[in-house]
């Protein structure tokens, strides 16, 4: 490099800090609080400019539905609290580029009509919702037909009792490239809720005792799951007619009901399921109507039924899971099977090894008869494990009558995955 | 009361030296013994505790219970004939066979759980609730065992009466409900299969330990009776409730005929 | 004293004991005999409250039997067939009994020590012969110093050396004052301790009386002809 180069790269260095700093200088902070240039939040924000930041002093604020136009930031110091007094939308942004923290929303209306939320976004991109507190919002965070927004560290509850009467805690709608990240939610319908979403990433978060689903995603195509929690949700999670999805690392808990599953998958196609782990939940995963899932790396541990399979689910693969202490491993209502089952952990298998190649010689039979008995039959549950049902299953795995022939695992592991 | 311990005391004297409850005991450690080393999931070998619980101990009990009996026809005729009354003898004699099975199961199946307490993450209320379905079978199917030979004077009869209703409790008992409520499919049997449930000491005691175990898969029916029953501790007070019943009826109808019989 | 009204014991349609009146006097030694069948054993284990009656009622030392259980402390029982859990000790038989009644100063132990039964007294009664569990079976009726001693074929599986110890003990026994019942199906060898025989048939006494008046009355010179010409009479 040349001298006059050198020089020529230090002035645009010096230019260019400038030029941040004199916009830097530019915004202001706007103060609200009682002792402070605004009590209210809506009178600074009107006094607000584009990049502006309202800083809300902690307090007790309740002014009807506050709509954002400007691309500002508003941050809360403790924990301000911004009340819809069980009536109105708390906050509307129908603007780009705005920014949200540390605020607690409280009482956001609950409504038959319109669906209220804490915070809606309307039609904007760029926005980030980080580190607040909702509680008993109707809905929670709303975003309709909005891109590359980020909602991450919320803390969002609410004591739902009924579906009718709760909104969701996340709700997107018609939205693209939205990170859902280290959220905790609990007592909402359902936790996070995605209709018409494209190309989104839900990571971290923990989803627990919603009144519906936990998380619960229809016509949602290329998103992704990984690492989040979801626990006692009055049905699971569901997922609905939607393709490459990618569900990984993630955790489904004590899921208990008839209608509840640890995952839920109807007209799911072309995705992934991966090292996600199922635990004491009434079903695991429910598949209907499900085509090229591939299902690897999984832990079914002490799920009542592990894997239901229905009878219109094809070319799904299951591959190296654990299955561990389900009191039934797969069960479904055909007696054929286009699915296919290869090298999986089955705590069940009573197989041996004698080539020592970590592989049982004599392939598992996962459906039992009992299981095919009982999916058709509930009540004769009350009979599950006695002898004679033991009887029975061990007369099906001889002569297989009801269960599907080729629903077996030729490679099944003698040790379980780590 | 005073002669009834002295009564128990040496029937568990005699018993605790008898070959069969030796071995008996020798099989319970073994057989969870081999379960801890040849399984490596501690929910396999909770099944397979649950299986010899529901199984063995009812056959176990009401033979063993049947022949002890048998065999001690002369020695009752003894004992009769000293100044003890028939209820007290019968009382202890059904203790004395009780007790030291119950304690063979427990000893044997416990010592090498105790070994093995650092494998076990886990199920522990499952265990326990094994163990009182261990002990209920015990002495619900020994005052079946005593009501039989109290009944029977012929040993080949009582016998065969014994091992009859062994199976009659363990496995045809059951093929019957599953037969009618396949039968009644269409029909709400929830409740009715519980009732029938409720009415077998083994059904019983297989309810209390699945339970536990099952939990996650009896929750998985949207029936409101099994949702009540199984999701609360209802059903396992019910189920407790009724195995004492199991235990107390045969035996005092026992005692009765006891009291009454000509020896 | 022990006294029998209208007595009746029926199994079924058999009828062991039918209306039976019979008196033993306290301090008597009484032989109870008749054949195979004849009500023998039934009688005994009425009077133990072991059989419960058909009708008719028994008064033991005139207190009337209604499943109490009190008035066998005065009784000292040998049955038939001698078992104890196959697993005591003869020791523990002992100390059992013991246990089972209230403390008595002295225990008769005079045949624990003339059956010579010390030696086995840290066997277990499943590895000791017929003979020997018979043995501990006697001595123990007799450990109480009851008033009443009932034997129900106490000689059978008895060497000569302790049947004869026996017969000396209940003739020693019996001159102290206490009632004797017993049976045997050797008519020959009970003959001398007899002083009054019952002679049970069918379910009826057929002859209640001294030794001295049954052979008398048959014209036979001992009890077991006597007997034998009872019953061929009967069956003519």
């Amino acid at each position: 490099m040349s001298g006059s180069k050198k020089i020529a790269f230090a002035m645009f260095i010096f230019f260019f800090l400038v030029f941040i700093f004199l916009n830097q200088l530019s915004a202001k902070i706007l103060l609200v609080g009682a002792a402070q240039k605004y009590q209210r939040i809506k009178t600074a924000i009107a006094a607000a400019t584009k990049g502006d930041t309202v800083l809300v002093n902690s307090g007790y604020y309740s002014e009807g539905t506050i709509t954002l136009t400007k691309s500002i930031t508003i941050l809360g110091k403790d924990y301000p609290v911004i009340s819809g007094e069980g009536k109105t939308e708390i906050l509307l942004v129908k603007t780009d580029g705005v920014m949200i923290k540390g605020i607690t929303f409280s009482n956001a209306g609950l409504s038959f009509i319109h669906d209220n939320a804490a915070i809606k976004l309307d039609s904007v991109k760029n926005c980030v919702i980080e580190g607040n507190k909702f509680k008993n919002n109707f809905f929670g965070i709303y975003l309709a037909k909005s891109q590359h927004c980020q909602i991450m560290n919320n803390e969002i509850s609410s004591s739902s009792i009924r579906e009718t009467y709760s909104g969701n805690g996340i709700h997107l709608w018609y939205c693209r490239d939205i990170t859902i990240k280290d959220n905790h939610i609990r007592g909402h319908r359902d936790g996070i809720y995605l209709e018409f979403v494209r190309h989104s990433l839900i990571k971290n978060n923990i989803s627990e005792k919603n009144v519906r689903y936990g998380l619960h995603f229809m016509f949602s195509d290329s998103c992704s799951y990984s690492n989040n929690v979801f626990i006692k949700n009055g049905a699971g999670v569901a997922v609905m007619y939607t393709h490459y999805v990618t569900m990984t690392d993630n955790k489904f808990e004590q899921n208990w009901g008839g209608g509840a599953y640890g995952l839920l998958l109807k007209e799911i196609s072309n995705s992934r399921i991966e090292n996600n782990y199922f635990y004491k939940n009434s079903s695991g995963i429910y598949l209907e109507g499900c085509t090229r899932i591939k299902s690897a790396g999984n832990n079914f541990i002490e799920n009542g039924w592990a894997i239901r399979l229905m009878a219109n689910s094809m070319e799904n693969i299951f591959e190296r899971n654990n299955f561990i202490g389900n009191t039934f491993d797969i069960s479904t209502n055909s007696t054929k099977n286009y699915n296919t089952f290869n090298n999986n952990y089955w705590s069940e298998y009573k197989g041996y090894d004698l080539n020592k190649d970590g592989i049982g010689d004599i392939p598992y039979h996962p459906v039992k008869l009992f299981s095919v008995i009982t999916e058709r039959n509930r009540p004769t549950l009350i009979l599950l494990r006695s002898f004679f049902v033991e009887l029975l299953n061990i007369a099906e795995t001889i002569f297989p009558t009801l269960t599907p022939e080729t629903l077996i695992d030729k490679n099944p592991a003698m040790r379980k995955f780590l | 009361m005073k002669i009834l311990l002295k009564i128990i005391k040496y029937q568990l004297h005699d018993l605790s030296r008898s070959k069969w409850i030796i071995i008996y005991t020798t099989f319970f450690f073994l057989l969870s013994y081999s379960l801890f080393t040849f399984n490596k999931d501690f929910s396999r070998v909770l099944i397979s505790l649950m299986n010899v619980v529901l199984i063995i101990i009812p056959l176990v009990s009401t033979i063993f219970g049947t022949i002890h009996y048998y065999n001690s026809k002369e020695y009752i005729v003894f004992m009769l004939s000293q100044p003890i009354k028939r209820s007290t003898l019968f009382f202890g004699l059904y203790i004395g066979l009780a007790l030291p099975l119950a304690l063979s199961f427990v000893v044997g199946t416990s010592i090498p759980i105790l070994f093995n307490l650092g494998n076990i993450h886990g199920g522990f209320d499952v265990l326990i609730f094994l163990f009182i379905a261990g002990f209920f079978q015990t002495i619900i199917f020994c005052s079946i065992a005593f009501l039989i030979a109290t009944l029977n004077e012929n040993k080949m009869l009582g016998l065969g009466l014994a091992t009859f209703s062994w199976l009659a409790f363990s496995a045809i008992y059951d093929a019957l409900i599953l037969f009618l409520l396949q039968i009644l499919q269409d029909y709400p049997i929830e409740k009715i299969s519980i009732i029938l449930s409720m009415l077998n000491p083994i059904d019983l005691a297989r309810l209390l330990v699945i339970l536990k175990l099952d939990i996650s898969a009896l929750m998985g029916y949207t029936g409101a009776v099994f949702q009540k029953f199984f999701g609360s501790s209802l059903g396992t007070i019910l189920s407790i409730l009724s195995l004492i019943v199991w235990a107390v009826i045969p035996f005092f109808i026992g005692i009765r005929n006891f009291s009454k019989k000509d020896f | 004293m022990i006294t029998l009204n209208n007595y009746s014991k029926q199994y079924g349609s058999l009828k062991a004991l039918s209306e039976i009146n019979l008196n033993i006097p306290s301090g008597s030694l009484t032989f109870l005999v008749g054949p195979n069948a004849s009500g023998k054993t039934t009688l005994i284990k009425s009077l133990l409250g072991l059989v419960k009656p058909t009708s008719g009622n028994i008064a033991v030392n005139g207190i009337t039997l209604n499943g109490d259980y009190e008035y066998r402390k005065e009784i000292g029982y040998v049955s038939q067939i001698a078992n104890f859990p196959d697993n005591l000790t003869v020791d523990e038989i002992f100390r059992m009994v013991k246990d089972l009644r209230e403390k008595q100063k002295n225990y008769d132990e005079e045949l624990v020590s003339g059956f010579q039964l010390e030696p086995a007294f840290n066997k277990r009664l499943k590895t000791l012969s017929g003979g020997t569990r018979q043995k501990v079976n006697v001595a123990v009726a007799f450990l109480f110093d009851p008033k009443i001693i009932i034997l129900d074929e106490p000689t059978a599986g008895l060497d000569p050396v302790a049947s004869s110890l026996l017969k000396d003990k209940i003739l020693k026994e019996n001159k102290k004052g206490k009632t004797i019942i017993f049976t045997s199906h050797i008519l020959s060898e009970m003959e001398e301790l007899a002083q009054n025989v019952v002679f049970l048939l069918e379910g009826k006494i057929f002859f209640n009386g001294t030794v001295k008046d049954l052979i008398n009355s048959t014209n036979r010179q001992n009890l077991e002809r006597a007997i034998a010409s009872i019953m061929n009479g009967v069956q003519k």
